[in-house]
């Protein structure tokens, strides 16, 4: 053959341990908390279902209610549930685990239990990382995870990149925006909270420091089951409480490790498993994908090597065609 | 003079009216895209939020059209110049897959008329896959009108101008170069972000390797299959020598190919997967890698290389096993639970045929009108 075998196989070897280098080298840093970090502790003991939350949420962002069919595939009437999960005109969802004859709350065998679903805010989001025009931002102050219609150029990658699935996107709309829980960053800055939180009754959607909700989550988790304690509502600092008995909680706080950790937390007495939400490494996919891309691009230098190769060679042989065309005609 | 030649005759053909009117159905079916939103021609969802128009259109679509970036590694870095006649039909199909490439990214973005900040230096996001992809392709596209212009300018007969560009064409070679070896892989790295959505038969940090890979071996097989099939159907006498040849490096990177597909999933342990991981998945996974197998052991035949048919054979298989391979690792592998599914809308079809249709009309009315197949003489001699 021809071809120099030799060359060829410099090129791929060069390939190949461009990509060995970057295999090995799979550990970006992890993204860290923002000390200032705001989130929302929901705990799945307090939760009656009411849905206020689902009230407060689109009042304070301005959504349109659902509009799902009045009855179910087996034409059961829906009067209560309107429709079952997270769309691009609903941000905040409360949703029903329920086994056996559901006889009883926070029980996983023969029980039931209520929970909320909404975006995450990942501490290292992996959407924030997918969007390739900021549209998605983490706040560096509050850690919210922003969005913004105006930079957004709708390629959908921050909804194959979310773990979570959170991301909606208005399919409907000739010109469609993506969806998702913004914290209702809009009221906080003049001193408000979430709406889901102020709304809520009971106290499990509660809003505070990420920090201080960890802390107070761990601390439900050392209580007594039956014991009484005073659930603070609203917000950890708003000095509103109500006295409840303490269910058995499941001995862990999801988010605090799930793809590097959340600013949103869940407490619940039934397996998360059971509530849906999915179980995910303590790392983000995004620190693996910068890895792996950064280390392929460092300093552009192993492009720009490339880029000098490629042009003598090209300049040398387009140079030898030429003569080659010269000596034909 | 020049070694490439218009072929000429008629544009208006039968086959060609076929295919407009195929555009023509894709075109009123994007009317009531834009109109009415993404939902009411497609079938995507907050699960599945691509498609067939992005791992057809965009996946498939530029692999295919790496014809001219793997006949200008060929010609212009390794100097073969006895394949410099198959450079122009090539590096026209690649115009061709990219242009209609980025027309479809520009159907599938819900925010189009927004779609300019990817150049805006505010807005860019360093740290994001999307943004390497959709610059180095947006890119790639003006490299490839830059490539072909030499064609324009024989035709319109502008010598100086023609002398200017073919001085400083080196530079677009070695950039054209440079931008497919660069998002070809970086199409890959994509999905390494949708973690445990996408199987571990397809999830690994060696994605972009294999869909670079694939994708060199996919522009060989259509420069193979193209110039085959323009000898059939123009009566040009066939190119085998030359092809045979370059048969043997698809061979080489097939195995290189395998090699690191196996390797990785056996290194990981998730072979194993190919068991448990659902009839659909196994399926797939079993028909990509013959795809991929069977070609390759053909091709280290001296027999098969020196076939007419059999290389047409191969590289189908090729093109076959490079497009299931993307399919597999953009849809059929990826799973965002919650009992998601999805299945391409008719819509959604007939704008993929129509934009299909568009670029197959494209490169016959320019083969017609414009120098760009070999001129037979120098290619038999």
């Amino acid at each position: 053959m021809s071809i120099d075998r030799r060359d060829f196989f410099k090129v791929i070897s060069a390939g190949a341990i461009t990509a060995a280098t970057a295999g090995s080298v799979f550990a970006r840093e992890k993204k860290k908390l923002a000390p200032d970090a705001i989130g929302i502790l929901y705990d799945a003991t307090l939760c009656i279902g009411c849905k206020l939350c689902e009230v407060g949420c689109k009042e304070y962002n301005d959504m349109p209610p659902e509009q799902t069919s009045l009855v179910d595939d087996l034409n059961v009437p829906l009067i209560w549930d309107n429709g079952d999960d997270l769309t691009a005109k609903t941000m905040n969802k409360i949703k029903l685990f329920r086994n056996g004859n559901a006889s009883k709350k926070d029980s996983a065998t023969d029980g039931y239990a209520f929970i909320k679903r909404a975006c995450m805010h990942c501490v290292d989001p992996d959407c924030v990382s997918a969007c390739p025009v900021t549209a998605l931002d983490k706040d560096p102050v509050t850690g919210v995870v922003t969005y913004d219609a105006k930079a957004c150029i709708g390629c959908r990658y921050c909804q194959v990149a979310c773990p979570f699935n959170v991301p909606k996107f208005e399919w409907d709309d000739p010109f469609p925006k993506i969806v998702k829980c913004q914290m209702c960053d809009h009221v906080q800055e003049s001193g408000g909270m979430p709406g889901c939180c102020y709304y809520c009754p009971t106290g499990a959607s509660l809003y505070g420091k990420v920090e201080d909700l960890m802390a107070e989550a761990h601390k439900r988790i050392e209580l007594a089951e039956g014991s009484r304690y005073d659930y603070q509502v609203k917000s950890l600092d708003d000095g509103e409480t109500a006295q409840r008995t303490v269910q058995k909680y499941v001995n862990y706080v999801y988010g605090e490790k799930e793809t590097g950790g959340t600013q949103y937390m869940i407490l619940s007495a039934v397996p998360f498993h059971d509530l849906g939400l999915p179980n995910l490494p303590d790392k983000s996919a995004a620190g693996k994908s910068e890895t792996l891309q950064h280390t392929i691009y460092k300093g552009l230098i192993a492009p720009g090597a490339l880029l000098t190769g490629l042009l003598v060679a090209a300049y040398r042989g387009s140079k030898s065609q030429h003569e080659s065309e010269e000596r034909r005609s | 003079m020049s070694e490439n030649k218009a072929l000429g005759g008629k544009i208006l053909t039968k086959p060609f009216i076929i295919l407009a009117i195929l555009a023509g159905i894709a075109g009123i079916l994007l009317i009531k895209r834009f109109i009415f939103g993404l939902g009411a021609v497609t079938n995507l969802s907050d699960g599945y939020p691509w498609g067939m128009w992005i791992v057809y259109d965009v996946l498939v679509g530029t692999a295919l059209g790496c014809g001219g970036y793997v006949l200008a590694i060929l010609v212009y870095i390794f100097n073969k110049g006895k394949y410099h006649p198959l450079i122009r039909p090539a590096v026209l199909t690649s115009v061709f897959g990219y242009t209609l490439a980025g027309l479809s990214i520009f159907i599938d973005v819900g925010r189009y008329w927004q779609l300019y900040n990817i150049f805006l230096p505010w807005h860019v996001n360093l740290n994001s896959i999307m943004f390497e992809v959709a610059f180095c392709v947006a890119t790639y596209v003006l490299v490839l009108w830059i490539e072909i212009s030499p064609a324009f300018l024989e035709k319109f007969n502008k010598t100086k101008a023609l002398g200017f560009m073919n001085k400083i064409l080196f530079i677009f070679i070695a950039i054209g170069v440079l931008l497919p070896t660069m998002h070809q892989s970086t199409l890959g790295t994509l999905m390494v972000i949708a973690g445990n959505k996408l199987s571990g038969l397809w999830q690994t940090g060696w994605l972009p390797l294999l869909f670079l890979i694939s994708s060199i071996m996919m522009g060989y097989a259509i420069v193979v299959f193209e110039s085959l099939y323009s000898s059939i159907g123009f009566k040009r006498p066939f190119e085998t020598p030359i092809l045979g040849k370059l048969g043997k490096l698809m061979a080489w990177l097939g195995l290189i190919f395998i090699a690191v597909r196996f390797g990785d999933l056996i290194w990981r342990g998730q072979l194993g997967l190919l068991f448990t991981d659902g009839w659909a998945n196994s399926t797939m996974f079993i028909i990509e890698n013959l795809l991929f197998i069977v070609p390759m052991v053909m091709l280290f035949s001296e027999k098969n290389r020196k076939s007419t048919k059999s290389l047409f054979l191969i590289a189908v298989a090729i093109l076959l096993a490079g497009a299931v391979y993307r399919f597999d690792a953009f849809l059929v592998g990826f799973d965002p639970g919650q009992g998601w599914h999805y299945w391409p809308s008719a819509s959604e079809l007939l704008i993929t045929i129509g934009i299909v249709a568009i670029e197959i009309m494209a490169y016959l009315a320019f083969i017609k009108w414009l120098p760009i197949l070999p001129n037979i003489k120098h290619t038999t001699s």
